[in-house]
């Protein structure tokens, strides 16, 4: 058990920021501290991918470089998961832009960024 | 081998390319938006049109590979008897409300752009046969949902966006864990070569940790409870004209995808066989049917009130799932095809009717729509013919996608699903009832001038008495009252606006004749992915 979560040390940093992420979007009061946690949330999906995309195996070769020349016992990354990633950022810098503009929206009719000054501004009205 | 697959890639680039026009002409000349986004929908229409007759006189489906890559890794669109349902639909639905928007609004350019984003994400998840392609299409859809939302009147709207937004972000990340999941135990991204990899994988850990991810994920898309708190605001503080859409395609097309990511690439077999899938999937279901309608039922708002409702219709379609995987029934996945595009079309029909009610009647809540039926005989008519269609009253729509799916729980020996079933069609009844009510039976209680432009909640007993004062504005509808209560809101409504909620009512009793139809349409795929 021990030796599997040293040998897959990068799945639990991923792990640990996938929770971190969410943390910070349940738990924090800020609104940009919110979307500044999805974002993390989506960072650890893009390392996820990254790091199985790595394959351990013999018989392998990153598609560019010919099977011939490549020395046995060596990592290769497969593409697709990068290209997968390439994809999900965009998406997420998508998303992050429409949400920033959603937050300055806000901040300039209530006047704050905090959820539970907002609560009590939108109550009131 | 005729072009007719080049169809496919054309539903999804038209729309995108489109959207950038309203914007580029929007320099030049003012008020292109509604003319491009009418013919780019009208076009879809006529392709998805062209698209369904091959696909069902083919009887097999329709792919395009993109690039010519190998599908391993490239991406792949398919039509099949599935998703041609839910193109025509999204298709139909777009056009539709654009009747709406020409005079309703929201106008401007980038309303247009977006508007045109949205279809093209909707028939992208409609059409896709790569899982994480789905994913991309899925964020496509929900940005232009955002913006769409954002963009109504009032700083609550940007407020519900963005917990739409944070909400719904993490719930596609979710879906995106589950994809990297079955990524890893199986190597490729394609929906089909996903079906044949997945009975055989070697570590089958990865791949139920990934059901588990994807359902999660979907949970949220499609708005169940509890997961669903984003959906009420969003629906309500969308623009008028914007709703109708929203609550008509988005969250079906997320359904959708789920249901196609279940039979299709998990199979039923492999998830029959996979421990608490199917309770856990029908449980999703049932407690979202129960709690959307109870939640419904309590809603002053009529839109809100609507909202709910889809809570509670969408839990019905997972449920169906759930019965599809728990008895491998295959009326029960009839049903739930019929149930979204049926719930798809009422909606549409319910919102463009409640927009224009606000709009012209400057009613919202369900006190509001008191006497409607004298003054506005036609608009009432079609909203109560698509209420009964909701509750399920034959020969609606509902009614169809319900019997099928209690049919299937019944056949399957899911006693408790078939109950709540039962139960749910009493609750929309109730909701439904108290706004026909009103409607019909409740005389308009604003004959007095003095009365505040701001909704008061009117108590409809105490205006028993004035039945004599109401009979006026059956003569002069709209205008009287608008005049009488003094307030500027009340806007001209053309007779298109009528008519398409007309037409959306008359839809959705056609299609309830049709359920036989569609049941054979389904036939083909159901012989390929369940048995």
């Amino acid at each position: 058990m021990i030796e599997s979560l040293f040998s897959h040390y990068t799945y639990v940093l991923v792990f640990v920021l996938l929770g971190l992420g969410i943390y910070m979007v349940i738990a924090s009061k800020n609104l940009v501290k919110k979307l500044i946690g999805v974002n993390l949330f989506q960072t650890a999906i893009f390392l996820f991918f990254i790091s199985m995309a790595y394959i351990d195996a013999e018989d392998a070769s990153a598609p560019i470089v010919p099977k011939d020349g490549v020395p046995l016992k060596v990592m290769v990354a497969s593409p697709l998961p990068q290209v997968i990633v390439l994809t999900a950022i965009v998406v997420g810098i998508a998303l992050t832009a429409v949400g920033l503009a959603l937050i300055i929206r806000i901040y300039a009719e209530y006047g704050t960024l905090r959820e539970d000054t907002l609560r009590e501004v939108r109550a009131d009205e | 081998m005729s072009s007719v697959d080049l169809l496919l890639p054309l539903l999804i680039a038209v729309p995108i390319l489109a959207a950038t026009l309203p914007i580029a002409l929007g320099l030049w000349v003012d008020r292109t938006g509604w003319p491009v986004a009418a013919l780019t929908t009208s076009a879809l229409f006529a392709g998805a049109i062209a698209l369904a007759s091959v696909v069902s006189t083919r009887g097999e489906a329709v792919t395009h590979t993109l690039g010519d890559y190998p599908r391993t890794y490239g991406i792949e669109l398919v039509a099949d008897q599935f998703s041609i349902l839910i193109v025509l639909l999204v298709t139909a639905v777009a056009t539709g409300v654009l009747v709406y928007t020409r005079q309703g609004g929201p106008r401007g350019n980038t309303f247009y752009t977006a508007y045109l984003l949205l279809t093209a994400g909707l028939l992208g998840i409609s059409l896709t046969g790569d899982v994480f392609n789905l994913f991309v299409f899925l964020e496509i859809t929900s940005l232009a949902t955002y913006a769409l939302v954002a963009s109504g009147d009032g700083p609550e709207a940007a407020v519900a966006s963005l917990k739409y937004l944070i909400l719904g972000t993490i719930a596609a990340s979710m879906y995106l864990i589950g994809v990297a999941f079955v990524f890893m135990a199986t190597g490729t991204l394609n929906m089909l070569e996903l079906a044949e990899a997945i009975p055989g994988a070697e570590s089958q850990t990865l791949l139920h940790t990934g059901v588990a991810f994807i359902v999660v994920g979907f949970a949220v898309k499609v708005a169940q409870w509890p997961l669903h708190t984003w959906q009420p605001s969003a629906y309500q503080q969308a623009p008028d004209g914007v709703t109708p859409l929203i609550a008509a395609l988005v969250s079906t097309a997320s359904a959708y995808a789920f249901g196609r990511l279940l039979v299709t690439v998990f199979g039923v077999e492999y998830l029959t066989a996979m421990p608490n899938a199917a309770a856990v999937v029908l449980t999703i279901g049932c407690v979202s049917v129960l709690a959307g309608t109870i939640l419904a039922v309590i809603q002053t708002e009529v839109k809100r009130m609507l909202a709910y409702s889809s809570v509670s219709q969408f839990g019905l379609v997972i449920a169906a799932y759930g019965v599809v995987i728990a008895g491998s029934s295959e009326t029960a996945f009839i049903g739930a095809a019929i149930h979204l595009v049926g719930h798809g079309l009422v909606k549409a029909g319910l919102f463009l009717g409640v927009a224009l009610v606000a709009r012209s009647y400057d009613a919202r809540t369900v006190d509001e729509y008191a006497g409607l039926a004298k003054s506005r005989p036609i608009v009432a008519g079609a909203i109560a013919v698509l209420l009964l269609s909701l509750v399920g009253v034959p020969p609606g729509v509902g009614f169809v996608g319900k019997w099928y799916i209690a049919l299937g729980a019944v056949q399957s020996e899911l006693w408790p699903v078939a109950a709540v079933i039962f139960l749910s069609t009493m609750l929309t009844l109730a909701y439904a009832a108290r706004l026909l009510e009103k409607m019909y039976f409740t005389p308009p209680a604003r004959a007095d001038p003095l009365h505040a432009p701001a909704p008061v909640a009117t108590d409809g007993g105490n205006a028993g008495s004035d039945e004599s004062d109401a009979e006026p504005t059956r003569d002069e509808p709209g205008a009287a009252i608008a005049a009488i209560r003094g307030d500027r809101s009340a806007a001209p409504v053309s007779t298109g606006m009528v008519a398409i909620v007309v037409l959306a009512a008359i839809g959705a009793v056609a299609l309830g004749f049709s359920g036989g139809t569609i049941a054979e349409l389904l036939d083909p795929f159901l012989t390929k992915v369940i048995n």
